[in-house]
C-alpha cells in the first residue's frame, strides 16, 4: 500500500497565529504522506493540532492564523499557495471534507437532492439528470432507506446519524481523492457509528481513495486506520502502522495515551493515567513537550527538541531513540 | 448485591413530556397530542456505597432519569426513594438536597464564567447553611480543592482559566462541598480526552472508597461503565432491556440488544477486523415500535415480540426483558466476542 506514491505530502508545515503577545505557533515542523488507498489516523488530546492540520490542507485555516513555513502537495503539485479561487476548485472536487457537526454542514434551506446535484455539476462533466441519477445512488450506498423519495427532503427532515450520512455523500460525490474527515463520528451512537466507519472502510478499499481520519476515539482508529500519527502540542510525536501505535508504542506520550483508555475486556483497579496537562501554546516547554510530564525524561530532553526518529516499528520524536542513547 | 439496605430505589419509574403541536396547528392538521415517553416504567435500586450504571444510546432516556434521581424532574408515574423516604410527591426537603448532587457533562456549560472557583465551590455550603464564619468556609473550600487535585491557591481564579480535565474537577469539588451520599453523575467524562478521563475517572472511585458514596452513573461507553459500575442497566426507548451485575453483564450478556451494543463499539484490539454494526436506526421515542422496542433491528424477533411488550424477569443473576431469553430462545444469536474471548 504505500509503496505506491503518495498522493498527499505534507512537509516540515508550520502554522502560526500571529496575537498581540506575540506569535503562537499551533503546528510545528509536521510532516507525513498518505498513499491513495490508505487510511491515516491522527491522534491526541484537544488542542494538540489535529484538526488545525487538517485545516490547512483543505485551505481552511481560520485566519489569523497562517502557514509560515512548509509545504502541502497533492499529487506531486503545491497545493498550500494557491490562490482562493483555485484552492475552492480543489476542495470538493481533489479534496473532500467531512466535519463533527452534520448540522453546520449542510445548508438548510436547500433540499439535500440539490446539494448533492449541485456539487456534482459544479465538480463532474455532467448534467442535471445524470447528477440526480447520482445523487440517489450516493445516497443509497451510504444507507440512507428509500434514497428515491428522500432526495427531496430537507436536512431537518433526518435524523443526526442520517444527516452525517448525507454529509458523508456530499464528500465523496465529487469523487475526491482525498478526504479529510474530522471527527466524522464522534456525534453518532455507537450502532451508527460502525455503520459510518464501515463504509468508510469500503470507499477506500474500493475506489482506493486516500483518509486523513483526525478523532480521539482511539477504537475508531484501532478498526479504521492503516497508520496513525500522534500528535502532541503541534507536533507529531509518533508515526506508524496503527496496529505497533495501538500496541507497541515507543514514544511514552503515546505508550501513555493508549494505556490510559479504559479497556472494555476487562476492569481494572486504577487506569493508568498521565498526571498534568498537555501545555498550552504560549508555554510549550523547551526541548521536547513532553518532558515535564514523561515518565523516562532525561537530561538531553530538556535542552533540544528531537525530530522524528526512527524507532525500529515507528518513528518517534523522542531521544530515547537518538543512536547515542545513554545506558541504563 | 443484597448487602447494605438500598440508597436508592426507583419503582416503575415514569416521565412523559408533551411534545404536541400548538393547538391552532393540530386542529388544522387534525391530529392528537403527542406524548414523548423519555422514560417508561423502569425498576432499580442502589445499595449505600455501590455505583448503579445506566448505559444506552442517546435518546433512550438516560439522562431523564439522572434529573428525576435528584429531583430535577417529576415523575409522571412511579416513585422515587432516597434512604427510605418518597421523593416524588412532595419538594425535596433541604436536608435530602444537601444528600444528593450531581455532576454534568459539560465542565464549560455548568460552571458560572463570572464566578471565582472559591465561591462556585462554595456555593452549597453557604446555600445549606453548613458553616457560620468566613474563616471556616475558606478552610473547607481550600480542603476540597486540594481533595480534587486542585490548588488551595486556584480558588481565586475563574473557570476559563481551567481545562476541560481541571474544571471537571471543580465541578466534583462544587458536588462534594455539602457533603453529599449520593452522587448523580451525567457522562461526567464525555467531553474528556481519555488522559484526562482516566484522571477523573480514578478520582471518582478514590472519593467513592474514602467518602462510601453511593453513585448512579450515567454513559454511553460501555468501557468506562465497566471500570466503574456494581452493576449496570442497560437502556433502550425508555425502558431497560437488562439489569445485571457488571462483571456478569460482561461475562453473559442476555438481551439481543445488550449484545448487540458490545459488538458494536469499537475497541483497541480491533485493528484490521471489522465490527459488526446493529442494523436499522434508534426508533422515534415519539412512536415507539408495538411490542418490545427492539424488535424491529433484533435478529431474535418473533410475532411474540411485536405483540406483548416483555416485562423485567429474572435469568441467571440477571433481569431482562426479553421474550427469546424468557423462551429459552437466546442461544440462537452469538455472544459479542468480548464475552467469548472472557470464557
Amino acid at each position: 500500500m504505500s509503496n505506491a506514491a503518495p498522493l498527499l505530502e505534507v512537509r516540515n508545515l508550520r502554522v502560526e497565529f500571529p496575537t498581540r503577545r506575540g506569535t503562537l505557533v499551533a503546528l510545528d515542523d509536521v510532516s507525513f504522506s498518505i498513499s491513495p488507498g490508505e487510511v491515516l489516523g491522527v491522534v491526541g488530546e484537544s488542542g494538540a493540532g489535529k484538526s488545525m492540520t487538517g485545516a490547512a490542507i483543505i485551505g481552511l485555516l481560520e485566519p489569523p492564523g497562517r502557514i509560515a513555513k512548509g509545504q502541502i502537495l497533492l499529487d506531486g503539485r503545491r497545493i498550500d499557495n494557491l490562490r482562493y479561487e483555485q484552492m475552492r476548485r480543489i476542495r470538493g472536487k481533489e479534496i473532500g471534507a467531512i466535519f463533527q457537526d452534520p448540522l453546520t454542514t449542510l445548508n438548510p434551506l436547500y433540499t439535500v437532492g440539490r446539494q448533492l446535484t449541485e456539487t456534482m455539476t459544479t465538480h463532474l462533466p455532467i448534467g442535471p439528470a445524470e447528477a440526480r441519477r447520482r445523487a440517489i445512488e450516493w445516497l443509497e450506498m451510504v444507507g440512507i432507506p428509500a434514497a428515491a423519495q428522500r432526495i427531496d427532503s430537507y436536512p431537518h427532515e433526518f435524523s443526526g446519524g442520517m444527516r452525517q450520512r448525507v454529509v458523508i455523500a456530499l464528500a465523496l460525490c465529487a469523487e475526491p481523492r482525498l478526504i479529510v474527515a474530522d471527527e466524522p463520528t464522534t456525534a453518532l451512537d455507537v450502532s451508527i457509528q460502525a455503520q459510518v466507519i464501515a463504509l468508510l472502510k469500503r470507499l477506500a478499499r474500493e475506489k482506493g481513495t486516500a483518509m486523513m481520519l483526525v478523532t480521539h476515539d482511539m477504537g475508531v482508529i484501532a478498526e479504521t486506520a492503516d497508520r496513525v500519527a500522534v500528535m502532541y502540542a503541534g507536533r507529531v510525536a509518533e508515526i506508524g502502522p496503527v496496529r505497533e501505535v495501538v500496541k507497541h508504542a515507543n514514544h511514552p506520550y503515546s505508550a501513555g495515551l493508549m494505556a490510559s483508555i479504559p479497556p472494555l475486556d476487562r476492569r481494572v483497579e486504577r487506569l493508568a493515567q498521565i498526571d498534568g496537562a498537555m501545555p498550552r501554546l504560549s508555554a510549550i516547554p523547551r526541548g521536547c513537550a513532553y518532558n515535564p510530564r514523561c515518565p523516562k525524561v532525561f537530561s538531553r530532553c530538556a535542552d533540544e527538541r528531537p525530530d522524528l526518529l526512527d524507532a525500529g516499528t515507528t518513528r518517534a520524536a523522542c531521544w530515547l531513540y537518538a543512536l547515542e542513547a545513554p545506558h541504563g | 448485591m443484597a448487602d447494605a439496605p438500598p440508597m436508592f430505589e426507583a419503582r416503575d419509574l415514569a416521565r412523559h413530556f408533551d411534545v404536541s403541536r400548538p393547538l391552532l396547528q393540530r386542529m388544522v392538521a387534525r391530529e392528537g397530542r403527542r406524548t414523548l415517553k423519555a422514560v417508561d416504567g423502569i425498576s432499580f435500586d442502589i445499595p449505600k456505597g455501590r455505583t448503579l450504571s445506566l448505559v444506552g444510546e442517546s435518546g433512550c432516556g438516560k439522562s431523564t432519569v439522572a434529573r428525576l434521581a435528584v429531583g430535577l424532574y417529576t415523575p409522571t408515574a412511579g416513585s422515587v426513594r432516597f434512604d427510605g423516604r418518597d421523593l416524588g410527591a412532595a419538594r425535596a426537603s433541604a436536608d435530602q438536597r444537601r444528600r444528593m448532587q450531581m455532576i454534568f457533562q459539560d465542565p464549560y456549560a455548568s460552571l458560572n464564567p463570572r464566578w471565582r472557583v472559591k465561591n462556585i465551590v462554595a456555593e452549597p455550603i453557604r446555600a445549606f447553611g453548613l458553616v457560620t464564619t468566613k474563616a471556616e468556609e475558606e478552610m473547607r473550600v481550600a480542603e476540597l480543592l486540594t481533595q480534587v487535585g486542585l490548588s488551595p491557591l486556584d480558588g481565586d481564579k475563574f473557570p476559563h482559566e481551567f481545562s476541560g480535565g481541571q474544571r471537571q474537577r471543580i465541578s466534583i469539588a462544587r458536588a462534594l462541598s455539602s457533603n453529599p451520599e449520593f452522587l448523580v453523575c451525567d457522562e461526567p467524562t464525555s467531553a474528556l480526552d481519555v488522559s484526562v478521563q482516566a484522571q477523573i475517572l480514578n478520582l471518582m472511585k478514590e472519593l467513592q472508597q474514602r467518602l462510601g458514596l453511593t453513585f448512579l452513573f450515567i454513559s454511553h461507553n460501555l468501557a468506562v461503565v465497566r471500570q466503574v459500575s456494581d452493576r449496570i442497566g442497560v437502556m433502550y426507548l425508555g425502558r431497560l432491556a437488562e439489569l445485571a451485575p457488571a462483571e456478569s453483564l460482561f461475562r453473559r450478556p442476555r438481551h439481543p440488544y445488550t449484545r448487540a451494543l458490545m459488538e458494536a463499539i469499537p475497541d483497541l484490539e480491533m485493528t484490521g477486523r471489522d465490527r459488526i454494526p446493529v442494523g436499522g436506526e434508534v426508533p422515534s421515542p415519539i412512536t415507539p415500535p408495538s411490542g418490545c422496542a427492539f424488535h424491529p433491528r433484533c435478529p431474535l424477533a418473533q410475532d411474540r415480540c411485536k405483540r406483548e411488550r416483555p416485562e423485567m424477569k429474572s435469568a441467571g443473576g440477571a433481569m431482562v426483558a426479553c421474550h427469546a431469553v424468557e423462551e429459552g430462545r437466546d442461544d440462537a444469536m452469538p455472544m459479542p466476542a468480548i464475552a467469548r474471548d472472557a470464557a
